[in-house]
């Protein structure tokens, strides 16, 4: 009788066990078969965009197959490297950046070592707040904005409109509540005992923000600084609405109104262009990565 | 060094009162230690002596001045925190060294106070590390030099040990007595283990409900606590109670714990016990050591009695025994030899000679 | 003790009064500096978000001109447009769908990547955010190039099929449908990144408990997987159902609102009359219908992280 039940029992259960790893197996081909085709989805257009940037107007309109170079060339880069007027966006594209990452670090840490750490009349509802503009596009503002400043510059002669500095007025609007919000969040999680510790040591309020909080929160201040680079680098609408002569124009709106010229598409140059663009961010996404993610993923787990 | 007092100190949070008016005088060179049970108001106390909380009423001087408007830095006091609060970005030396650079001191002192600390808590290889790279106990050695670097007039300490594993725990807390002992510096030691209480404290405030029990030597707390709370909070396992009142039998005053045992009061107790009325619910409470295994020949003031054991826990050098009286659950401390087993009968003794008597009503001890 | 409560004597309440005149200056001055710290930010978004959004309904009143005020006419106005109707159905269809397959998308990729060993995840997380890292004005270009009329690349390789060519940007209905695709090619990898967060929070002794109890995959997906993940899901769609239903620059860069205003959204449509037809005032009118939709989603988002908090 035992011996019975033991022989029916155990081969039924090797078969359980090989069909169990059998299934897992099964189930990582799967998923690398359809990650495959995810990432293929995913890469297509950056990937087309650097095929067609190494082709020569000529391949291009002989319409040969789409996704192979046969005569490959850098004349697309050369040409707008060398273009005064590309590196003038460029240029601009970048002052803006670093100008806007400097001014919202500048208004956000502050803030945010306020509202996490000293209580005052309204504090609480501030944060909400900061949360609330966050949530607000900028689709929502650019036409009030445009006329407060068409308004402004009549009233006082100070012309802000088709200027690029008026992104720098602008551009803080989209990145200083969502980086108060994230570093709200990584203050918060600082030990309440680490500033108590700090202020028995005799470090003033001051001081303990930029000895103790800033270093300890250094992850969340490099998130935050991407954040704000990738968002005033990416913007597209601000500086379509505020600035027009070419000289004044950022990157994505200098490709877009310059190299499309009426029906004429130079898409070599086009691609070139958006790939050259598209690099500083992509850059700083390959090496700093985690951060980056630590930087999306705190919006909504922090706070 | 200074002494550090409290004049009746009250803290309220809106409508509660956390502390309800706390006297202290805590003399220069002393080793205090808060202890009661978690919400009694003992850290609160030792954060308003520290200055991160404000207090709500009354007055704490720290060497004869009046602090209450005084910010912590100015108050000259050093603390060491439950979870070290060591600064994660810096080394151990610049841990140690914080508070004396943002005060500028000259480099020279700083590494000399900084070596001594070290050396004197033993941490002098570790001093380039970071807080990450440390055990518990080599982070709580660092949040002590942190304090002793700054020569401070007095030593907060809030449950220092609370993180660390037993063993480890009695080890950090013999460092800290011999610390104490070397740079003698007034210290308030905040904690709610009664162990850590007693083995440390000169003398030891017992706190609850966000008042003060008793303050007291260990060895008075131990042997003539004032109230049940303080007698049942000091002492592991803790002082049985049972419900008893007084009578007396053949002239003699006894105490009567069930319809079938009564204990004749020895000489001394009797005169103390002699007012209190015949009818007073009352409880005796009865350390485990004074219940022991029922001697062959008979002393002054024990009296045997006997009893079915419910559990009894070897614990080597001893046998814990566990069983029920009036519905109380009573604990005694028994030889190994007196072949204590669970479920079946002893013969017991208690030594009523070290006995206490409390108001069951009011809780204060007689 | 007791004598300290029952003994409030005349010289223990001037003190008091004494101390809580110290104790409140030195609390005002700690909230002062707090409040001096968080001014700029304060300015800052009251000058430049609160006042523009009550200055957009101010200017919603006026006439094209912006001389004379003439209430609710503007809206009267777009009431009665035919393409007004359209840009409303058009922003729902579009937020609507492109959410809905980015959640579904961004949950089936983030089991993949949550399924194969760890140390392989990190690599191919990289490579599927890359489209989220990308400027959109950007991206969008190159999906433009691969729409091209004449050049397309996906009508080249359709070709082989014996199908297209597909009039990508042309015709109404392909044009919506590329939108969205370009939509949810943005988008998905965010919710990608979100949920495979959440799934790593969840413990494994929840999955390994439920194959004890006898759950099948699917199930272990609907009992232990979704509910864990239920907040962070919410708050993911909602925060992406605002973006993209205010999203301007994907719809503008890839067919400008056409063909015939049947891919125009709000925003699209409020550039179009406001800044380039020079009617502020009706520009501004056409935004302001975003707001009932981004009130609803930020409050429903607001209950969700406040929720967050209390669990937490």
């Amino acid at each position: 009788m035992t011996t019975a039940t033991i022989d029916k029992a155990a081969p039924t259960r090797t078969v359980k066990y090989g069909s169990m790893s059998r299934d897992r197996a099964w189930a990582l081909r799967w998923s690398y078969f359809f990650l495959v085709i995810f990432a293929i989805f995913f890469l297509t257009p950056p990937i087309y965009m650097f095929i067609t940037s190494l082709k020569s107007s000529a391949e291009i309109s002989a319409a040969t197959n789409p996704w192979w170079v046969f005569h490959p060339t850098l004349e697309n880069y050369t040409g707008l490297l060398t273009s005064n007027q590309f590196l003038r966006f460029f240029w601009n594209s970048a002052i803006v950046s670093i100008f806007v990452v400097t001014i919202t670090m500048l208004i956000a840490v502050p803030a945010a070592f306020a509202l996490s750490r000293m209580r005052f009349w309204g504090s609480a509802t501030l944060a909400t707040g900061v949360f609330l503009t966050y949530l607000i596009p900028e689709t929502l503002l650019f036409i009030p904005l445009f006329k407060m400043f068409a308004v402004v510059g009549d009233w006082t002669g100070v012309q802000l409109i088709n200027r690029w500095y008026v992104l720098l007025i602008l551009y803080p609007t989209l990145t200083v509540p969502f980086c108060t919000w994230i570093m709200i969040g990584y203050f918060a999680s600082i030990p309440k005992e680490l500033d108590e510790a700090a202020i028995i040591d005799g470090a003033s309020w001051f001081q303990t923000l930029t000895r103790i909080f800033i270093p300890v929160a250094l992850p969340g201040l490099i998130a935050a600084t991407i954040f704000a680079f990738t968002v005033s680098w990416a913007q597209f609408l601000y500086p379509l609405v505020f600035t027009t002569s070419t000289d004044q124009l950022v990157m994505p709106v200098g490709i877009i109104t310059t190299l499309i010229k009426g029906d004429v598409f130079n898409w070599g140059q086009i691609m070139t262009g958006a790939l050259l663009g598209a690099a500083p961010p992509l850059i700083i996404y390959a090496f700093l990565m985690d951060y980056y993610i630590a930087g999306l993923t705190a919006g909504a787990t922090k706070g | 060094m200074a002494d550090v007092t409290l004049r009746k100190v009250v803290k309220r949070y809106d409508e509660v009162e956390a502390v309800r008016g706390i006297d202290l005088d805590i003399a220069d060179h002393e080793f205090v230690v808060l202890v009661g049970p978690s919400g009694c108001g003992k850290s609160t106390t030792l954060r308003m002596i520290a200055g991160l909380e404000d207090i709500s009423d009354g007055d704490i001087m720290i060497g004869g001045d009046v602090v209450n408007d005084v910010p912590p830095k100015d108050r000259d006091i050093a603390m060491v925190f439950q979870n070290y609060a060591l600064y994660p970005h810096m080394t151990v030396a610049e841990n140690m060294s914080f508070g004396l650079r943002l005060k500028r001191y000259p480099k020279a002192e700083i590494k000399s106070r900084v070596d001594e600390a070290a050396r004197m808590l033993d941490i002098v290889e570790l001093v380039d590390r970071k807080p990450k790279q440390l055990s518990g106990g080599q982070r709580q050695r660092v949040a002590m030099g942190r304090a002793i670097v700054r020569n401070p007039k007095v030593f907060l300490f809030d449950e220092p040990l609370s993180n660390l594993d037993a063993k480890l725990r009695v080890q950090m807390r013999i460092e800290i007595k011999k610390v104490h002992q070397k740079v003698r510096t007034t210290t308030v030691y905040v904690t709610h283990d009664q162990v850590e209480a007693m083995t440390l404290a000169d003398r030891v405030v017992v706190m609850n409900h966000g008042r003060i029990e008793q303050i007291g030597t260990p060895n008075e707390l131990y042997h003539k606590p004032a109230t049940k709370f303080v007698a049942s909070f000091i002492g592991s396992p803790a002082m049985n109670f049972v419900p008893c009142r007084l009578e007396d039998l053949a002239g003699k005053l006894h105490v009567r714990l069930t319809d079938r045992i009564a204990f004749p009061l020895p000489p001394a107790r009797a005169a103390r016990y002699q007012g209190i009325p015949r009818t007073d619910k009352l409880l005796l409470g009865l350390r485990p050591e004074h219940i022991t295994e029922a001697k062959p020949h008979a002393e002054p003031g024990v009296e045997a009695f006997d009893a079915v054991l419910d559990v009894t826990e070897p614990m080597g050098m001893e046998t814990l025994i566990y069983f029920t009286l009036e519905g109380a659950q009573v604990c005694g401390r028994v030889n190994p030899n007196a072949g204590a087993q669970d479920g079946a009968p002893l013969r017991l003794a208690v030594d009523l000679n070290n006995m206490h008597l409390l108001n069951e009503v009011t809780g204060v001890v007689l | 003790m007791a004598d300290v409560v029952l003994h409030p004597d005349r010289a223990a309440t001037s003190k008091t009064v004494r101390k809580r005149g110290g104790l409140h200056n030195m609390l005002k001055r700690k909230s002062t500096v707090a409040f001096l710290m968080a001014l700029p930010l304060i300015l800052l978004i009251a000058i430049l978000v609160i006042y523009p959004a009550f200055y957009a309904l101010h200017l919603a009143t006026l006439n094209k001109s912006m001389q004379r005020f003439i209430g609710l006419s503007n809206f009267e106005f777009l009431f009665k447009r035919e393409t007004f109707w359209l840009v409303v159905k058009q922003s729902c269809i579009f937020a609507i769908t492109a959410v809905i397959f980015k959640a579904v998308l961004g949950f089936i990729i983030a089991h993949f990547v949550h399924n194969i060993p760890a140390k392989g995840q990190r690599k191919w997380r990289g490579m599927l955010l890359v489209p989220w890292v990308i400027p959109p004005a950007m991206s969008t270009l190159a999906w433009l190039w691969l729409f091209d009329p004449s050049y397309s690349a996906f009508n080249y390789t359709l070709s082989f099929f014996g199908i297209g060519p597909i009039p990508w940007t042309g015709d109404e209905m392909w044009a919506r449908f590329s939108v969205i695709l370009v939509n949810i090619w943005v988008g998905a990898p965010f919710f990608m990144i979100m949920y495979l967060a959440a799934l790593k929070s969840v413990p494994d002794q929840l999955y390994e408990a439920a194959a004890i109890d006898g759950a099948n995959w699917w199930q272990r997906i609907w009992y232990v997987t979704l509910p864990m993940m239920r907040n962070i899901i919410a708050i993911t769609t909602l925060f992406s159902l605002i973006v993209t239903f205010a999203n301007f620059d994907i719809v503008r860069i890839l067919t400008a609102g056409g063909p015939l205003d049947h891919t125009h959204i709000f925003a699209t449509w409020a550039f179009r009359i406001g800044i380039e037809g020079s009617d502020i005032p009706l520009g501004a009118s056409v935004s302001l219908f975003m707001v009932p939709i981004l009130a609803v989603a930020a409050i429903f988002i607001l209950r969700d992280i406040s929720k967050r908090g209390n669990e937490a």
